[in-house]
């Protein structure tokens, strides 16, 4: 049977079937240029990460040989765990893992309200203290730490996890506040204004509608304060001393250990970011499908 | 007990008077159509009523109680918003259940009321679906089906049917209106369909600009518009308005229509003689004006320019000097396009329009009483 039978058309049999065939190249064409560029972009952004797993894993001799493999053969420990035997190194694991949560915390918790009031409610200054919330990410840390430092010195907060996760909080909140204010913005007043309709106060509207519908965005900004303070070198360095972070601890020791101990170190400082993100990603994605039309 | 008293109210959003000094009382129980075009106000009023959106003058009163300062929790409403308003992150379902839980109700009554709110909306077999996968007319259903499940005693429509096809849209129409009939329910319904307002309404507010320029049964506003705007605005096709000139012969006071003079009733006498020697606007409805296939007494003759057959009725364009209008007749009337008939217009059935402000003329009462 003739598949284009009820097709009716001014041009010829041939010639339509000749378009047709066309067009869907040109649709498996532009297609196919879509996925190339997602295939390049996620090689570009897994390839070190493959080689630093891959080193990590392989033996110190063949870390040091040349060409690198792919796929390590054998496949071994003795590099992670020289690593990880190395003093003070768990240690670190710990108090990276402590600070991050804290920061995240302390973060998410002030900027969740502070966010609501900049997206929900038209009050004098808002955009002024928009911008002065702005204006302190604009202070490098380099200018924060060191007066910081004397504070935390004065204060007895001098070489404390809670104090660095503190410094943290203040360098992310300011991102975290503009992100969470954002993603209120994008769920819409009425769905609040039918909330207080059907019996909810202020508040159990928020509780019950706003937030559940902001999640995703929060969780998005709280990665970035966590991957941030997981990799945060400088405040690390200048804030503590013997409760150092990890990547404070393994920039402590980098020059005294060769190329091993550096891809053991760079695998284990990717490994709880990726984990994280691992388990928050569903947050990402909305779970209802479209939230709005 | 919930009537609605709605007191001077004044809305403004900067310069702009969204709601100016409008009042308006619904009575307890009563089905009310707020009906306006589009901007003028309605949703604006509406949401006042509810609580969103202070009023900037004036009190709102819901069953004696000064409401214009409290939550809208506090007021005993539900409402159904234009745009739905529905909960993406919850089932149709939850949707619906929403304020019964708020209102602590048992497990029982809630999978009751819910049950029952969904089968009336035709909504029964999603409730376990949320409102991403459904279409723009299911959601708005089950906008519905949340308002009416809610324990209110003051039900809020904001356009509930908008978006609803015609066949579904006219069912639901029949359904709502009795279902609501045995709630005991205070509603208001805004709408700018103008059947939808004339066939639900106990009464019907027509806004314009802000303000309330009309309320009256569906008949009063449909045959008797207050003026030429509400005249246009409610009936398919709008109201007829043709050129009428003032005159008085031998004390007696005549309009004269094209060649055809006509005169008013006894009551419009008194009113219309003020007019004498000037233009009025004579408004009659395509329905109410006799068509006759040959030349009588008091008829005006005119010639046909388009007949449009509607199955139930032939509406026939017709031109007189200036003017274009409609008039409809049966459709077995013998007529084609080009053809002539003549004209009657029954006094009763016309609406007397001063020609520069394009308000009604109506009998002083004192006068028709004394
Ligand atoms: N928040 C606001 N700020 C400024 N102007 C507003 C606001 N809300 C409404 N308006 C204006 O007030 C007028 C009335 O709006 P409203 O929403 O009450 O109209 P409506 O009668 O419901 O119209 P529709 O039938 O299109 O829904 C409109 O001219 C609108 O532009
Ligand atoms: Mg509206």
């Amino acid at each position: 049977m003739n598949q284009t039978t009820g097709v009716i058309t001014s041009l010829s049999q041939q010639e339509f079937q000749a378009q047709h065939r066309r067009s869907r190249m040109r649709h498996t064409m532009r297609r196919g240029g879509i996925y190339l560029l997602a295939i390049g972009l996620a090689v570009w952004i897994l390839l070190p990460i493959v080689l630093i797993g891959s080193m990590a894993f392989s033996t110190p001799a063949d870390v040091r040989a040349f060409p690198k493999q792919i796929i390590p053969d054998p496949i071994s420990g003795e590099t992670m765990n020289f690593f990880l035997n190395t003093e003070g190194i768990l240690r670190a694991t710990g108090n990276s893992i402590v600070v991050a949560v804290l920061a995240l915390l302390i973060s998410t918790v002030l900027a969740v309200p502070a966010g609501y009031a900049i997206a929900r409610y038209l009050f004098r200054g808002r955009d002024l203290i928009r911008l002065g919330i702005l204006s302190v990410r604009a202070f490098p840390i380099v200018v924060l730490a060191v007066p910081l430092a004397v504070v935390f010195i004065q204060l007895g907060m001098f070489d404390q996890v809670y104090s660095l996760a503190l410094m943290h909080a203040a360098l992310t909140l300011p991102t975290t506040i503009l992100v969470v204010a954002s993603v209120f913005t994008s769920v819409p007043y009425e769905l609040e204004e039918a909330a207080l309709v059907f019996g909810c106060t202020r508040l159990q509207a928020f509780w019950r509608i706003v937030l559940p519908l902001s999640i995703p965005g929060i969780a998005a900004s709280a990665i970035l304060t966590f991957v941030l303070s997981w990799n945060e070198v400088f405040a690390a360095i200048l804030l503590t001393i013997t409760n150092r972070t990890l990547p404070a601890q393994i920039l402590y020791t980098l020059d005294k250990s060769g190329d091993p101990f550096k891809f053991a170190g760079g695998f284990f400082m990717l490994v709880p970011s990726l984990i994280f993100i691992f388990f928050i990603r569903r947050y990402l994605f909305s779970m209802w499908g479209q939230l709005n039309k | 007990m919930a009537e609605i008293q709605i007191v001077n109210a004044v809305k403004r959003f900067g310069k702009f008077v969204a709601i100016d000094d409008v009042s308006l009382t619904i009575h307890d129980r009563e089905f009310m159509v707020l009906l306006g075009p589009s901007g003028c106000g309605k949703t604006t009023l509406l949401r006042a009523v509810a609580g969103l959106g202070m009023l900037d003058e004036g009190y709102i009163l819901i069953g004696d109680q000064n409401v214009t300062y409290l939550p809208p929790k506090e007021r005993k409403i539900s409402m159904v918003f234009q745009n739905y308003a529905i909960f993406p992150h919850m089932t149709v379902f939850d949707n619906i259940a929403f304020g019964l839980k708020m209102q602590k109700a048992s497990k029982q009554v809630i999978k009751e009321r819910v049950e029952n709110a969904a089968h009336l909306l035709h909504i029964e077999a999603m409730l376990d679906r949320y409102p991403g996968a459904m279409s723009g007319g299911q959601r708005q259903r089950v906008a519905v089906a949340r308002a009416i499940a809610y324990d209110a005693q003051v039900l809020l429509m904001d356009e509930p049917l908008s978006n609803l096809d015609a066949l579904l849209r006219l069912e639901m129409r029949a359904e709502l209106k009795a279902l609501l009939s045995r709630l005991n329910v205070t509603t208001i319904y805004v709408t700018h369909d103008q059947i939808e307002a004339l066939s639900m309404g106990d009464r019907i507010a027509v806004m314009q600009s802000g303000k309330i320029i009309q309320v009256d049964s569906p008949t009063r506003v449909y045959d008797s518009p207050a003026d030429r705007f509400i005249g246009s605005f409610i009936g398919n096709p709008p109201m007829n308005f043709l050129r009428g000139q003032v005159q008085t012969e031998n004390g007696q006071v005549k309009v004269k229509i094209g060649d055809l003079m006509v005169t008013p009733s006894l009551e419009m006498q008194a009113p219309l003689r003020a007019y004498d020697g000037k233009l009025i606007y004579v408004g009659i409805r395509a329905e109410n004006m006799e068509a006759l296939p040959e030349a009588a007494d008091d008829t005006l003759p005119v010639t046909v320019e388009v007949v449009e057959p509607l199955g139930a009725q032939n509406l026939l364009t017709i031109i007189i000097g200036l003017e274009t209008i409609k008039v409809s007749t049966h459709p077995d009337f013998p007529v084609r396009a080009g053809g002539s008939l003549w004209l009657r217009f029954p006094v009763p059935k016309i609406r007397w329009i001063d020609y520069e402000t394009g308000k009604a003329i109506t009998p002083d009462l004192q006068q028709v009483l004394a």
